[in-house]
C-alpha cells in the first residue's frame, strides 16, 4: 500500500496531466456539429501520431549493432510518420471542401 | 542543459497547439486552420526531439541516418497516399493511418521489452556520488520497475488491438473483408481477452521480481536468470492481441465501422500516452490522453446520432445473423413498381420542390457532380432543389457534406435531418440516391428490426418518392426496406451516376 502512495507522490505531475487532459479533451469537442464528426476524428487521428516521438527516441537510443531493435525502430518511425503526415493531409483535404463553400455565403 | 529546457518549451507549445487545434476543428469556420495549427505543433515537437533530446544520462540520440530515412519514407508514402485517395475512400484511409499509429506504439513496447530481455531483465541506472573530493558514477542495477512494465504491456496490447482492428475496419470499408461471426464468438473473444490480460500479468510479475545482483559495482553483464521464456511469452501475448483485435471488429457490421474506427482511434491515443509514461514525455502524454478522451466522446456522439448505445454497436444485433433476417424475412417481397426515365424526368421538372437524399450509392458511383448538374438544371426550370442529409448517411457522419461540397453544391442547400423532416410534407418529389437504411420506416414501426429507434428521414411524407438503387438488394444493415413497396414509391434501377446523366438529358429534351 505504501508503495502505491509513494508512486502517486512521485508521479503526481503526470497524474495531474492525465486527469486534466481527460476533461480538456471532453470539453473541447463537446458541441461539435455532426457534419464535422469525420474531419474531427481524422484530425484527432493525426494528433495521436505523437507516438512518432517515442519511435524517434527508441530509434535514437538503439545500439548501432542491435539490428533487431534498429529494424523494428525503423519500422516504427515509418509507421508513425505515416500516421502523422497522412493524418494531417487527409484532414486538410476533407476540410478544404468546407472552406470553399463558406466564403461565398 | 539549455537544450533540454528548450525542448521542454517546445513540448509545452506543441501540447497547447494540440488542444487549440482540436478546439478549432470542432467549428466549421476554423476547422481547417485548426488542423494546420496542430500539424505545426507536431512538426515542432518532432524536430525538437530529434535535435534536442537527451536521455537520463545526458546522451544525445544517434542513428540519425535511420531516423531521417524513416521520416522520409513515411512522409512520402503518407503524403502521396493521402493526396491520391478518392473522397469516397477517406474513411478507410483514416482507419489505415490509425492502424499505423497503433502498430507504432506496439513496436515501441516490443523494442523496450527486447532491450530489457537483453539486460537479463535488470534495469541499470547510473548514479553519481561524492567520494571525498571527486564525484564518481556508480552503476546500479535493480529489477525493472513495475510501472515501466505496466506501460510497456499496456502500449503493446492496446496498440496491437488498435492496429489489427483498424486493418479489419479498413478491409471492410473497401469491401475486401466480409462480415464474419460464428456461434459463441463473444465467449471466444472473452477468453482471448482474458488470456492476453493473464499472460501480461504473469510476465509483469515474473520480470518485476527478478533478483537484483548483490554487488552493484561490478561489470554490467548480467547472467540471464529467466532464459528466453519471457520473450517467447511476450510475443505470444502480441499474437493473441492481434487475434483478439481481428475477432473484436470482425462481427461488427460495415455500417457501424465509423463508430468502431472512432473507438480504435481513442485506443491508439491511449497507447501513445503509454509511450508518454514510458519516456516521461509530456507531449506524448498530453496528445495521447487528449485524443483518448476526445475520441471516446466522439464515439459516443456518433452512436447518439444513430440513436444507439455503444454496447449495442459492439456486441449488438447488427452482426448477429439471427436478427438480420428477422426484420423483413417474414414479410417477404411485396410488389414494387419501376418508373421509366422519362416519367421521372417529367415528374421532377414539373414539381415545385424536389428533395434529394444522397447515400453511399452516390459516393460509390462518384455521382456528386452529376447530382449538382441535375440540381442546377431543375433550378433553372424554377424547381426548388434541396438536399436532405441524414447524420450517418454514407459510411461516416459528414461524408455526404464533404462529397457534395466537392461538387460545389451550395452549403445552404444542405438540410440536416430535423429541418428536412419538417419540409417533406410540402415536397413533391423525393429522389433517393443510393440511400437505404436511413430512410427505412422499419426504424420507427418495427421493434424487432435491428435499426429500430434510429432516427430516419421521413421521406414517405412527400407526395412522390423515386428510389435509385442498383438492385433490390438490402442495404448495409442487411434488412429489407418497406419503403420500396409503398404505393407512392417507384424504383429507378441503375448506377447513380449513369441514371443521373440520363435523367439530365431526358429533362433537357422535354
Amino acid at each position: 500500500m505504501e508503495s502505491v502512495f509513494n508512486w502517486i507522490a512521485i508521479n503526481q505531475q503526470m497524474i495531474y496531466i492525465v486527469i486534466l487532459m481527460v476533461f480538456v479533451g471532453i470539453e473541447v469537442i463537446g458541441r461539435v456539429p455532426s457534419v464535422l464528426h469525420t474531419p474531427l476524428m481524422s484530425g484527432a487521428n493525426a494528433i495521436h501520431g505523437v507516438v512518432i516521438i517515442g519511435a524517434i527516441i527508441v530509434m535514437g537510443k538503439a545500439e548501432s549493432d542491435n539490428y533487431v531493435a534498429l529494424a523494428l525502430g525503423f519500422l516504427a518511425v515509418v509507421l508513425g510518420t505515416l500516421n502523422v503526415v497522412g493524418g494531417f493531409v487527409v484532414t486538410d483535404r476533407m476540410l478544404e471542401m468546407f472552406k470553399n463553400k463558406k466564403a461565398p455565403k | 542543459m539549455l537544450d533540454i529546457n528548450i525542448l521542454s518549451l517546445i513540448y509545452l507549445i506543441a501540447s497547447v497547439t494540440f488542444i487549440i487545434g482540436l478546439k478549432m476543428l470542432s467549428h466549421p469556420a476554423s476547422a481547417r486552420k485548426g488542423n494546420l495549427v496542430a500539424a505545426f505543433g507536431m512538426g515542432l515537437a518532432i524536430i525538437g526531439t530529434i535535435f534536442l533530446y537527451r536521455d537520463d544520462n545526458g546522451n544525445k540520440l544517434h542513428n540519425y541516418a535511420w531516423i531521417f530515412s524513416g521520416l522520409l519514407v513515411g512522409g512520402i508514402i503518407g503524403t502521396l497516399s493521402a493526396k491520391k485517395v478518392k473522397m469516397t475512400a477517406m474513411p478507410e484511409m483514416v482507419s489505415l493511418f490509425n492502424g499505423m499509429g497503433g502498430a507504432c506504439a506496439a513496436l515501441i513496447s516490443m523494442i523496450e521489452f527486447g532491450h530489457f530481455a537483453k539486460m537479463g531483465y535488470l534495469d541499470t541506472i547510473v548514479q553519481s556520488y561524492e567520494a571525498g573530493e571527486v564525484v564518481q558514477d556508480a552503476i546500479l542495477t535493480r529489477p525493472v520497475p513495475i510501472e515501466t512494465l505496466l506501460t510497456i504491456f499496456a502500449g503493446l496490447v492496446i496498440g496491437t488491438v488498435s492496429f489489427a482492428g483498424s486493418m479489419i475496419a479498413w478491409g471492410k470499408l473497401n469491401g475486401k473483408i466480409k462480415d464474419f461471426s460464428f456461434k459463441g464468438q463473444h465467449i471466444v473473444n472473452l477468453v482471448l481477452f482474458t488470456a492476453v490480460l493473464a499472460l501480461s500479468a504473469y510476465l509483469i510479475v515474473i520480470v518485476a521480481t527478478v533478483e537484483p545482483r548483490p554487488d552493484p559495482n561490478i561489470d554490467v553483464i548480467v547472467p540471464k536468470q529467466l532464459g528466453s521464456a519471457p520473450l517467447i511469452l511476450f510475443y505470444l501475448t502480441f499474437a493473441l492481441a492481434i487475434v483478439y483485435g481481428i475477432f473484436f471488429v470482425m462481427p461488427i457490421g460495415g455500417a457501424d465501422m465509423p463508430v468502431v474506427i472512432s473507438l480504435l482511434n481513442s485506443f491508439t491515443g491511449v497507447a501513445a500516452a503509454c509511450g508518454g509514461f514510458l519516456y516521461d514525455n509530456n507531449v506524448m502524454l498530453t496528445g495521447g490522453i487528449l485524443v483518448g478522451a476526445a475520441g471516446t466522446l466522439l464515439t459516443i456522439l456518433m452512436c447518439k446520432a444513430m440513436n444507439r448505445s455503444l454496447k449495442n454497436v459492439l456486441i449488438g444485433s447488427f452482426g448477429a445473423k439471427n436478427t438480420a433476417g428477422g426484420g423483413g424475412g417474414s414479410k417477404d417481397q411485396g410488389a414494387y413498381k419501376e418508373i421509366t426515365l422519362s416519367d421521372a424526368a417529367v415528374l421532377m421538372s414539373y414539381a415545385n420542390k424536389v428533395m434529394i437524399v444522397p447515400g453511399y450509392g452516390l459516393a460509390v458511383a462518384q455521382a456528386q457532380h452529376a447530382c449538382h448538374e441535375l440540381e442546377k438544371l431543375l433550378e433553372s426550370k424554377g424547381v426548388t432543389v434541396k438536399y436532405a442529409i441524414h447524420p450517418v448517411a454514407g459510411r461516416m457522419p459528414g461524408h455526404m457534406n464533404v462529397l457534395l461540397a466537392e461538387a460545389d453544391v451550395s452549403y445552404d442547400k444542405l438540410e440536416e435531418m430535423e429541418q428536412a423532416n419538417e419540409e417533406f410534407p410540402t415536397t413533391d418529389v423525393v429522389l433517393i440516391l443510393g440511400a437505404n437504411d436511413v430512410v427505412n420506416p422499419a426504424a420507427k414501426t418495427d421493434p424487432s428490426s435491428p435499426i429500430y429507434g434510429m432516427p430516419i428521414l421521413d421521406v414517405e411524407l412527400a407526395k412522390n418518392v423515386i428510389v435509385n438503387k442498383r438492385s433490390m438488394k438490402p442495404g448495409y444493415a442487411g434488412i429489407e426496406n418497406d419503403l420500396f413497396f409503398q404505393p407512392k414509391t417507384s424504383m429507378l434501377f441503375g448506377d447513380a451516376k449513369k441514371v443521373l446523366q440520363d435523367l439530365i438529358s431526358e429533362i433537357k429534351n422535354l
